[in-house]
């Protein structure tokens, strides 16, 4: 018994997890979400902006990190032109510029919001940390032109949002490098502006510094930040219709590192007995 | 003189860039720097797709085995950059089709693959064998319950769970400080290392980038 | 089955979703093409196969692809050509030289320079953009990386070691937080100074509480890594159950 599952063929593993993903899916728990105080600082902070304030957002990731980002952009966004507040985006990540055009182009529908007026996306520029700290100039010097090519001049919200002393806010949706370090590194400790953080939960541990240290103000991380970010905002997600699936997985994974130390142990156990 | 000028290069820019932060008064000596680096760091993301490119025909050319995926692999290349460059990148462009129904499923998918791995290998490798990985155990134990709603449920049905909050043992201690302590430890050491590292580039210690050869 | 199904709403443009969104024909056709390809990958789990092989160089290519378009768009057409435009334009129409446009033709040089790379015989060339790159970004390293990262993360671990509440009693908790994170930063600096043994009083056990402090690092991180593969599984699923089904439904006709 115990030499079979220490041998289990890493299918079996397989097809646990992704029943343990299935099952809640089709037939969910309801389990109820707490939010968090990061997450609850970056919902109070933008909830107290002042109409026509500006915040710019930045989509570093791409479709692989989708389903964990997505639903904070969208989150975010819909938080903003419920306050009528403007957005501005753009990417560090050559994916993020096609990531924000889909994101922005969902929830402008939502809002009835006009581009050019309410929000403008910027797009994708190469660079990273170099990329940001050029922008202290001003945005056009490195965006003389939008996503689609269209001059900044052409877009009326870009008449009053130079440069990052007109945005309120900088939100970084960060999947990796460049991201919210770079931000932090420049946007942050250079020009002194606010910041707040979206990342993958792989990226999330090295965040939580910067959270520490205040260069971040809140942080969302991983699927449960941004599931939390959702209930703060009152809408039903990607985010939070995975949270079941993420509990029951977990708690799977758990009962399998369990299990294979009781196995470990007790094969030790049994070759001591045997010397 | 193919190793000097690049390291004379090197030097001059990284303290050019050095002097400006300590005198801003002289910003736009590296203004025009810095816009040249997105156009040239562009270049450089088309060197890399040009490298994928040469190393796919060279496979396709040798017909070296399963090349017909290579042949795949480049047209996969050229209908995507086709598409975007001369139909545009707006949503609703065919280009936009193959982001969100090809590009997309492919990318989430692949690294979706990353659960059931990972999940096989703390079966098989997650062992607490000694009181450095136990500990190591307990804490991941701790966030992978503590972060999800069902550990709320679960420690909701403590009788001290009222006095002390989940979220105030997670986010203030594990991750606020055990976490944070750690990975201050681990982004101090990397840091230096980068300072350290920056400095040698620029003294031309180290050479390593410019490549072998003359 | 499937072509009928498809032949049966290309006469009709769209049809209401369940959930009010529009499905046109270029979803229903999108979203067969994710779904296969989703499974194409999925295979692999099985083993290695060649719809997989299919799938991954198809990925390879329309990423490499992407990248290509992306980057021509939004930054030749607007930074590199658009200012030597403008500055060709102004110089034409004024006699005026403008140095901040027309000096991107250098930066459109170094470029091309560095593409030599792909070239063998020239790769030298390449050195040059590439050392202008490495020492910009060297530069900007040294100073904001200590600036932000080491003198910011110092100044955060200076905390007090005996805080105290408004009424002045002591405030045991952040007092407890703040010692661990004085000693936790320490001890983990000194396990990473490898230019002396981890032996005696000091060093052995600072260097060992050094280890404990990353291993709970560690910990957290891996079960934010197991939360983030998961995440990625569950986008996948949620496709199959939001995206996928109703696109299923409509194909074969299914009610409800």
């Amino acid at each position: 018994m115990f030499e079979k599952l220490q041998n289990l063929d890493r299918r079996w593993i397989f097809l646990f997890v992704l029943l343990s993903v299935i099952i809640p899916l089709l037939f969910p728990l309801g389990l109820k979400l707490h939010t968090s105080p990061p997450v609850e600082d970056i919902y109070n902070y933008i909830e107290n902006l002042p109409e026509e304030s500006v915040i710019l957002v930045s989509f570093d990731y791409g479709p692989s990190t989708e389903i964990e980002l997505n639903p904070a952009a969208k989150a975010v966004v819909r938080h903003a032109f419920r306050k009528k507040i403007k957005v501005v985006t753009m990417a560090l990540w050559p994916m993020g510029a096609q990531m924000s055009q889909n994101v922005m182009k969902e929830v402008a529908e939502e809002f009835d919001a006009e581009y050019g007026r309410d929000y403008v996306n910027l797009g994708y520029k190469a660079g990273g940390s170099v990329l940001l700290l050029s922008l202290k100039s001003g945005f056009a010097q490195q965006f003389p032109t939008d996503v689609n090519n269209v001059p900044l001049s052409d877009l009326p919200l870009m008449n009053k949002v130079k440069d990052y002393n007109n945005c309120a806010l900088v939100v970084s949706l960060s999947a990796g490098v460049p991201g919210i370090r770079e931000y932090v590194l420049i946007v942050n400790t250079q020009f002194g502006k606010t910041m707040a953080g979206a990342c993958t939960a792989v990226t999330a541990p090295e965040m939580y510094t910067f959270l520490n240290s205040g260069q971040l103000m809140g942080l969302m991380g991983g699927l449960k930040g941004a599931a939390e970010y959702e209930k703060l905002v009152g809408i039903e997600g990607n985010a939070r219709k995975g949270m079941d699936a993420q509990s029951v997985v977990h708690l799977v994974i758990v009962l399998f590192i369990i299990l294979s130390n009781i196995i470990y142990f007790v094969g030790e156990y049994r070759r001591k007995r045997m010397e | 003189m193919r190793r000097e000028i690049p390291m004379a290069i090197t030097t001059i820019t990284g303290v050019i860039m050095i002097v400006v932060f300590f005198v801003p008064m002289w910003g736009h000596w590296s203004d025009i720097f810095l816009k040249w680096f997105t156009v040239i760091a562009g270049f450089a993301l088309v060197l890399g797709a040009g490298s994928l490119l040469l190393v796919n025909l060279n496979k396709i050319s040798r017909k070296a085995s399963g090349w017909g995926y290579n042949v795949i692999l480049i047209l996969g290349l050229f209908v995507m950059a086709g598409l975007g460059i001369f139909q545009g990148i707006k949503p609703g462009t065919p280009y936009d089709f193959i982001f969100r129904y090809i590009f997309t499923p492919l990318s989430a998918t692949m690294f979706s693959l990353l659960a059931f791995y990972i999940a096989s290998a703390a079966f098989r490798a997650f062992k607490a064998k000694s009181p450095e990985a136990a500990l190591l155990l307990i804490t991941a134990f701790v966030v992978m319950i503590g972060r999800v709603p069902i550990g709320e449920v679960m420690w909701n049905w403590l009788p001290w769970a009222k006095a002390l909050p989940l979220t105030t043992i997670i986010e203030d201690w594990v991750m606020g400080c055990f976490n944070t302590a750690g990975q201050r430890a681990i982004m101090l050491g990397a840091s230096i290392g980068i300072i350290s590292t920056s400095l040698k580039i620029l003294l031309g210690i180290e050479r390593s980038y410019l490549g072998g050869g003359e | 089955m499937i072509l009928a199904g498809l032949s049966n709403l290309s006469g009709i443009s769209t049809l209401a979703m369940a959930i009010g969104q529009q499905i046109t024909m270029k979803h229903i056709v999108g979203t067969w093409i994710a779904a296969f390809l989703t499974i194409c990958i999925f295979s692999f789990l099985y083993d290695d196969n060649p719809l997989y092989k299919f799938a991954e160089h198809l990925f390879v290519g329309v990423s490499a692809g992407y990248i290509i378009a992306t980057t021509y768009r939004n930054v030749m057409v607007p930074n590199l050509y658009g200012n030597i435009k403008t500055g060709v334009m102004i110089l034409v129409k004024t006699g005026s030289f403008q140095w901040q446009y027309l000096s991107f033709i250098l930066a459109g040089v170094m470029g091309i320079m560095l593409l030599m790379k792909l070239v063998p015989k020239f790769n030298w060339i390449a050195r040059w953009p590439l050392s202008f790159m490495v020492g910009t970004a060297s530069g900007l390293g040294i100073v904001f990386t200590m600036e932000a990262l080491v003198l910011k993360q110092v100044d955060a671990t200076l905390v007090p070691l005996l805080v105290r509440t408004a009424s002045n009693s002591i405030q045991w908790s952040s007092t407890v937080q703040n010692w661990f994170m004085v000693l936790g930063v320490c001890s983990g600096l000194i396990y990473f100074y490898f230019s002396k043994e981890h032996k005696g009083l000091f060093f052995g056990t600072f260097s060992r509480i050094g280890i404990y402090v990353l291993m709970m690092a560690f910990g957290a991180a891996f079960g934010y890594t197991v939360m983030a593969r998961v995440s990625l599984l569950i986008g996948r699923m949620l496709f199959f159950r939001d995206q996928w089904w109703p696109v299923f439904k409509a194909t074969f006709g299914i009610e409800g």
